[in-house]
C-alpha cells in the first residue's frame, strides 16, 4: 500500500470522496469559529483599533496563496517525473483558486491599508511579490487554457510552474533589495518574538487552518470535476472517431 | 553551432527590420516620454535610467514572437529537434542571435536616446554596463517563454503575460544598477546580482526551452 495508489484516477476519486465531507465540514467549522472568534471575541488593537481584525481573512488567504503554489509546484514535479495525471489536474485545479486567494489577500490588504498607512497601495516588497505572484498565476491559468492538448498542456505548464518559483523566489530578494518595507513582519512564525499576542494566536490559527481545510476541500473537488473532463473528452474524441 | 548563429544572424538582417525594428521602437518610446511626462529636464533625468530599461525590455519584448515561430511554421524546428546538434545548444544559439539582433543594437544605441532624455554624465557608463549584462538575460528567458508558446495559435500576447512576471528581477537590478549610477552612487552590488542573473539564465534556461520544445514537437 503506498501513496502512489491513489494515482489511479478511480482510487483517488473513492478516498476524495471519503475525504470531502470532512474537509468541507472541517473548513466551515474552522473558519466559522476563527471569523467569529476574531471579530467579536477579541480586543481591539490599542493602536490600530478594530481594523486589525482583518487579519483574520488577511493572513489566511495569504497563506494558501503562497502554498497553493508550492503545492502545484509539488503536483507539477509528480507530473514530470512519475506522469500521473492526477497529479497534473491537481496542479490545474489549484491554480484558480490560489489566484482567488492572491486578490483577496491584495483587497483586504488595501482595505487594511487605507485607514492604517493613509494609503490603497504602496511599492513595498511584500505587497510587490504578491503582484508578481498574481502575474505567476495569471500566466500559468491562460497557458493552460491556451493548449488543445490535454498532456502537452500538462507538459509545459509544469515547466513555467517550476522556471516560475525559481523567478518568483529571486523576483522576491529583488524587490526587497530595490525598495523599503511599509509592511510589517511576519504575524505568526517558528520564532515566538516575532509572534502577535496571544489573544490574536488562537483565532487566527484556528482561521488557518480552517482556510487550508477549504483549499484541501476545493482541490479535491474541481480535481474530481477536471477528471470527469478529462473522461468526457476522451469519449467524444472516440465518438468522432467512429463517426 | 557557427552555422546556425550565422544562419540566424543572415535571416534577421535580410527579413528587413531585424535589427532595425527593435530599436526603431526603443527610439519611439524614448521619444514619447518627455510628450507624456513634460519636458523639464530635471524630471526627465531622474526617470531616464528607468525609462530606458524599460524601453530595451519592450523593445526586446516585441521581438520575441518571431524568434521560434518562422522555424516553427517552416519545418526548421523539426530538423532541429532530431539534428545531431544537441537542441539545448541551438536554443542559446538562437538565444544568441536575438541578442546580437536586438540586445546588442540597444546597447549601443542607448547613450544616444540618454541624451534625449538628459541624462546625467556620470550615468552613461553604468547604463552601457547595466544593459549589457542585463540584455542577454531578456533575450535567454524570451527564447524560454518563445519556446513554452511556439505550437500554440496566436501566442504572442500569451508570451508577454508569461515573460512579463520572468523579466521582473531583471528589470529591477538593471535599472536600480543604471539609477545609482546616474546618481553617483555605487553600483557594484545591482551589477553583480544582474551579471548572476545573467549567467544563470544562460546556464539553466535552455534546458527548460529545450525540455519545452520537445514536449510541443513530437
Amino acid at each position: 500500500m503506498s501513496v502512489w495508489e491513489y494515482a489511479n484516477p478511480v482510487r483517488f476519486l473513492a478516498l476524495s470522496a471519503k475525504v470531502q465531507p470532512y474537509a468541507w465540514g472541517l473548513a466551515a467549522l474552522g473558519i466559522a469559529t476563527g471569523l467569529i472568534w476574531g471579530f467579536f471575541g477579541t480586543p481591539d488593537d490599542f493602536r490600530q483599533g478594530s481594523t486589525v481584525k482583518i487579519i483574520y481573512l488577511h493572513v489566511p488567504a495569504a497563506w494558501i496563496a503562497i502554498n497553493a503554489w508550492i503545492m502545484m509546484l509539488l503536483a507539477s514535479l509528480v507530473w514530470l517525473v512519475r506522469r500521473h495525471h492526477v497529479s497534473a489536474l491537481a496542479a490545474k485545479a489549484a491554480a484558480p483558486v490560489g489566484l482567488v486567494m492572491t486578490v483577496i489577500g491584495l483587497l483586504t490588504g488595501a482595505i487594511w491599508g487605507q485607514p492604517m498607512w493613509g494609503t490603497w497601495w504602496a511599492w513595498d516588497p511584500r505587497l510587490t511579490s504578491f503582484l508578481i505572484l498574481f502575474l505567476f498565476y495569471l500566466g500559468y491559468i491562460a497557458l493552460w487554457a491556451a493548449i488543445e492538448d490535454p498532456d502537452t498542456a500538462a507538459d509545459l505548464t509544469s515547466i513555467l510552474c517550476l522556471v516560475g518559483s525559481v523567478f518568483a523566489l529571486m523576483s522576491r530578494y529583488a524587490v526587497f533589495f530595490w525598495s523599503q518595507g511599509l509592511h510589517q513582519g511576519a504575524s505568526l512564525s517558528l520564532d515566538k518574538e516575532e509572534n502577535i499576542s496571544n489573544v490574536f494566536w488562537l483565532p487566527l490559527v484556528i482561521s488557518i487552518a480552517g482556510f487550508t481545510l477549504l483549499f484541501l476541500a476545493l482541490v479535491l473537488y474541481r480535481t474530481g470535476t477536471e477528471i470527469s473532463l478529462r473522461r468526457a473528452r476522451a469519449l467524444s474524441t472516440r465518438m468522432d472517431r467512429r463517426a | 553551432m557557427i552555422a546556425l548563429l550565422v544562419r540566424d544572424l543572415r535571416l534577421a538582417l535580410r527579413a528587413g527590420g531585424g535589427f532595425g525594428l527593435g530599436l526603431a521602437f526603443f527610439l519611439i518610446l524614448t521619444v514619447l516620454v518627455p510628450f507624456s511626462v513634460g519636458p523639464q529636464s530635471a524630471l526627465l533625468a531622474s526617470i531616464a535610467p528607468g525609462v530606458l530599461w524599460l524601453g530595451a525590455l519592450l523593445a526586446c519584448l516585441l521581438s520575441l514572437d518571431r524568434l521560434l515561430a518562422l522555424d516553427f511554421e517552416d519545418g526548421t524546428l523539426d530538423v532541429l529537434v532530431t539534428a545531431p546538434l544537441p537542441l539545448e545548444a541551438a536554443l542559446a544559439i538562437k538565444g544568441l542571435a536575438h541578442w546580437i539582433t536586438t540586445g546588442l543594437p540597444l546597447v549601443v544605441a542607448a547613450p544616444a536616446l540618454g541624451v534625449l532624455l538628459s541624462l546625467p554624465p556620470e550615468g552613461y557608463l553604468w547604463l552601457v554596463v547595466s544593459l549589457a549584462l542585463g540584455t542577454p538575460a531578456l533575450s535567454m528567458i524570451g527564447t524560454f517563454g518563445a519556446a513554452l508558446t511556439v505550437g500554440i495559435k496566436r501566442g504572442g500576447l500569451l508570451l508577454s503575460l508569461l515573460v512579463l512576471p520572468l523579466y521582473v528581477p531583471t528589470l529591477i537590478f538593471g535599472a536600480e544598477a543604471a539609477r545609482r549610477g546616474a546618481q553617483g552612487m555605487a553600483v557594484e552590488t545591482p551589477l553583480l546580482l544582474l551579471a548572476g542573473i545573467s549567467l544563470g539564465t544562460i546556464a539553466l534556461l535552455p534546458f527548460a526551452a529545450a525540455a519545452a520544445l520537445r514536449m510541443t514537437i513530437r
